[in-house]
């Protein structure tokens, strides 16, 4: 990551960020303003996070992944499934059946990842159109098993939607609490305790959300601290010479692919186990793609890509946040009123990032190809 | 050079013949089957599905027409995909280019004659409601064409994300400036266009459109441009190999970017299509997974024009029986969705499916997409 793109994702995010804080100033403190919308941000930044990780694990060893999407969509489903089938089924309770839910959706992840390796690395499918396979077949077997198990009176639930156990709730750390204290220290200004309560509300998440900043720390590390780093990248860059080494080419491939789809499964939890309790058929809408194009703009690095993932996040918050302000947004700023000009944001963010206008990036020298040996 | 004997050629015709065909009809003989097997899975009759599945789609006159009317935008959209992969692009934006089309063509179809103040005779209003649906189409594809031949963005990518920006429109309008004000009217769509921007039926009575011939013509045409013309050599040029095409003075950018648009006007036709000889108007999600489908389309007809004529009636055919037999047997038509996926995925895969049956490679591979450097 060079200091251009650093450079540019600051500035939209400030951009986002003003542009609210203008809309809403009259009604609510400008701080308080910024501290949601950081909040927000990375609230839904994360499954675009995890889908960006994924696509760095598969991409640094050399397969191309468009199958993000599919991936990240049949892992909401099955761990929505996982869930509520602990939860109705079984009788569990919230905490076992979210977990259950969780563990399903990371493992239906690595499932259409596997396959996606099958067909990528040992059948030599072309990359980009296994992927494509990866998506639609995803579409219709979400959409399949959520006709057959909701809609149909002879399945185990009765042909309707069963009530979910509730999705996961924040993690409160005490750091708003403590910020307090220290204001106390001060003689308790007002500006300070809205600080502490703005700050407060960036830390306030809930736990994919954490998992996926953590994971990003992580993922770093693993890239380029240890030897499996060192060789999964071997093996994207140069694959003859990882080989020529004694590095297993295709099981790293394999491994790395697996990992991807996991991390993609977690982000496809967020949709059904963190965000709303509900699966709907095609709910990812794109997201995955969106975090292919974070993965390519952070140059197919854990943080750039964790970066770019944020900037598409606060376009995403900018509409969300803006919803609250609805009733005292003025007129000459009713286009940002119209949710469906609104809602442009990242898919034009998208396309002009990849056009290379803010910096060049280079791929994985053997990225997108098979290994003949 | 040496004067070949007939019995050789006829063999060789007949080898190429067989590798075109046979692969892709073992890959949908195994989808059937491996669909059959999730049919009685879930406590479904397999066979009794698939008999209700041909019932519905050939077994009568009508149920043959409504194949033929199922089929024509997906030989549109399927042309598309095809043609874009000839010169070596990957156009996912069907769906997109498709949509835009026709909410264009359904606002020429029914605003023209009142923004004019007078009626317009058919061969006026029908052609100039057609042409905006290409005019819509072409430059949603021209696009993502000329940002990956001029600055090497992805077409991936871009026409994925100029399909959610086109949908984001289509619904603004759908919902707002265009949308039907007849005040028993709940949904999101435009008014019935004009009788003079109709495409007839063929026969009274039946649904089956002129567009349906129109498809089997433009078939042929984009045949004939990839295989009869220059600019066709040059986009399969390109397609093969752009650096050769490049030393052998083909404009590359020039042909990339002519590509997507040309590939984007016959998607927007698809959509054209569907207002001007079917819906007679544009409502919002009824063109929703037309993109993917065309990519199955455009590969189970190995991205030849004729191919995928045929895997179009093909998929055609299985989403219209699927209605008559969720009605015989309750067995979901999501079901369809599952076997054309794993149809994909046996056309993809070639590899399995020669694996299975034992069949060997034969003809070189072909290159379909390249990596993120093009």
């Amino acid at each position: 990551m060079d200091w251009r793109r650093f450079g540019f994702i600051a500035l939209i995010i400030a951009l986002l960020f003003g542009a609210v804080v203008l809309v809403g100033m009259s009604s609510e403190s400008p701080i308080l303003i910024i501290g949601s919308m950081m909040a927000t941000t990375i609230a839904v930044a994360t499954p675009l996070t995890l889908g960006a990780l994924s696509g760095v694990f598969c991409e640094r060893s050399g397969v191309v992944n468009i199958g993000i999407e599919g991936m990240m969509l049949a892992a909401a489903f099955f761990g929505w499934l996982g869930s509520i089938y602990m939860n109705t089924v079984f009788g569990f309770s919230m905490w076992p059946s979210l977990i259950v839910g969780v563990l399903s959706a990371i493992l239906a992840g690595g499932m259409f990842a596997l396959l996606h390796a099958v067909l990528s690395i040992t059948y030599k499918v072309d990359q980009i159109i296994g992927g494509t396979v990866i998506n639609i077949l995803a579409v219709g077997v979400t959409g399949f098993l959520n006709r057959q198990l909701f809609f149909d009176k002879s399945s185990i639930f009765g042909g309707q939607v069963p009530h979910a156990p509730g999705v996961l709730p924040i993690i409160h750390l005490p750091i708003k609490e403590a910020l307090e204290g220290l204001c106390g220290m001060f003689g308790n200004s007002p500006s300070c305790i809205i600080t502490a309560d703005a700050v407060g509300k960036i830390f306030d998440q809930k736990p994919i959300a954490i998992a996926a900043i953590v994971l990003v720390a992580v993922s770093h590390y693993v890239l380029f601290n240890t030897r499996w780093g060192l060789r999964t990248r071997a093996v994207g860059e140069h694959p003859k010479a990882a080989d020529t080494v004694g590095i297993n080419v295709v099981w790293m491939r394999y491994a790395n692919v697996v990992i991807g789809g996991m991390l993609a499964g977690l982000g496809g939890a967020y949709f059904t186990l963190e965000s709303v309790p509900q699966f709907q058929p095609l709910m990812t809408n794109g997201r995955g793609f969106i975090s292919l194009a974070a993965m390519i703009f952070g140059n197919w690095t854990p943080v750039g890509a964790w970066a770019a993932s944020l900037v598409f996040g606060a376009s995403q918050a900018l509409q969300i946040n803006l919803q609250f302000f609805r009733t005292s947004i003025p007129p000459e700023w009713a286009f940002f009123q119209n949710s469906y000009a609104v809602g442009q944001i990242p898919y034009i963010l998208t396309m002009i990032i990849l056009t290379g206008i803010i910096g060049k990036t280079s791929a994985p020298a053997a990225d997108g190809t098979a290994y003949d040996k | 050079m040496q004067k070949k004997d007939i019995r050789t050629v006829l063999k060789e015709t007949l080898l190429a013949a067989k590798d075109a065909v046979l692969v892709p009809l073992l890959a949908v003989f195994t989808a059937i089957i491996l669909g059959g097997v999730i049919i009685a899975a879930v406590g479904g009759n397999p066979f009794a599905a698939y008999s209700g599945l041909f019932e519905g789609a050939f077994g009568s006159v009508k149920a043959l027409s409504e194949t033929a009317v199922w089929a024509s935008p997906y030989i549109f959209a399927g042309l598309a995909v095809s043609l874009a992969f000839k010169g070596g692009l990957f156009n996912i934006g069907a769906e997109g280019q498709l949509a835009l089309g026709a909410v264009s063509s359904a606002w020429i179809g029914y605003a023209l004659p009142g923004m004019l103040g007078f009626d317009l005779p058919i061969y006026i209003h029908l052609p100039l409601t057609v042409f905006a649906g290409l005019l819509f189409g072409l430059i949603w594809g021209a696009i993502p064409g000329a940002l990956k031949a001029y600055t090497g963005a992805h077409e991936v990518i871009n026409t994925i994300m100029m399909n959610y920006i086109a949908l984001n429109m289509v619904s603004f309008l759908l919902n707002g400036p265009m949308k039907d004000k007849d005040p028993n009217n709940v949904i999101a769509r435009t008014p019935q266009i004009a009788m003079s921007a109709r495409i007839p039926v063929i026969f009274e009575g039946l649904r089956v459109h002129w567009g349906f011939i129109l498809a089997l013509v433009v078939a042929f045409m984009v045949w004939w441009l990839l295989w009869k013309t220059t600019l066709g050599f040059e986009i399969r040029t390109v397609g093969l190999n752009p650096e050769a095409a490049k030393y052998a003075g083909i404009n590359v950018k020039r042909i990339m970017t002519l590509t997507m648009a040309l590939s984007g006007m016959l998607a927007g036709l698809a959509g054209t299509i569907e207002v001007t000889a079917l819906n007679y108007r544009h409502e919002l999600g009824f063109s929703s997974g037309y993109g993917f489908d065309a990519i199955a389309i455009a590969l189970l007809g190995k991205t030849h024009p004729f191919g995928v004529v045929i895997a179009a009636i093909l998929f055609a055919a299985m989403r219209n029986g699927a209605t008559r037999m969720q009605f015989l047997t309750q067995i979901p038509v999501d079901i369809i969705s599952v076997i054309q996926a794993l149809i994909l995925l046996f056309v993809a895969a070639d590899a399995i499916v020669r694996y299975i049956y034992r069949i060997r490679q034969s003809g070189d591979k072909v290159v379909l997409t390249r990596g993120w450097r093009g």
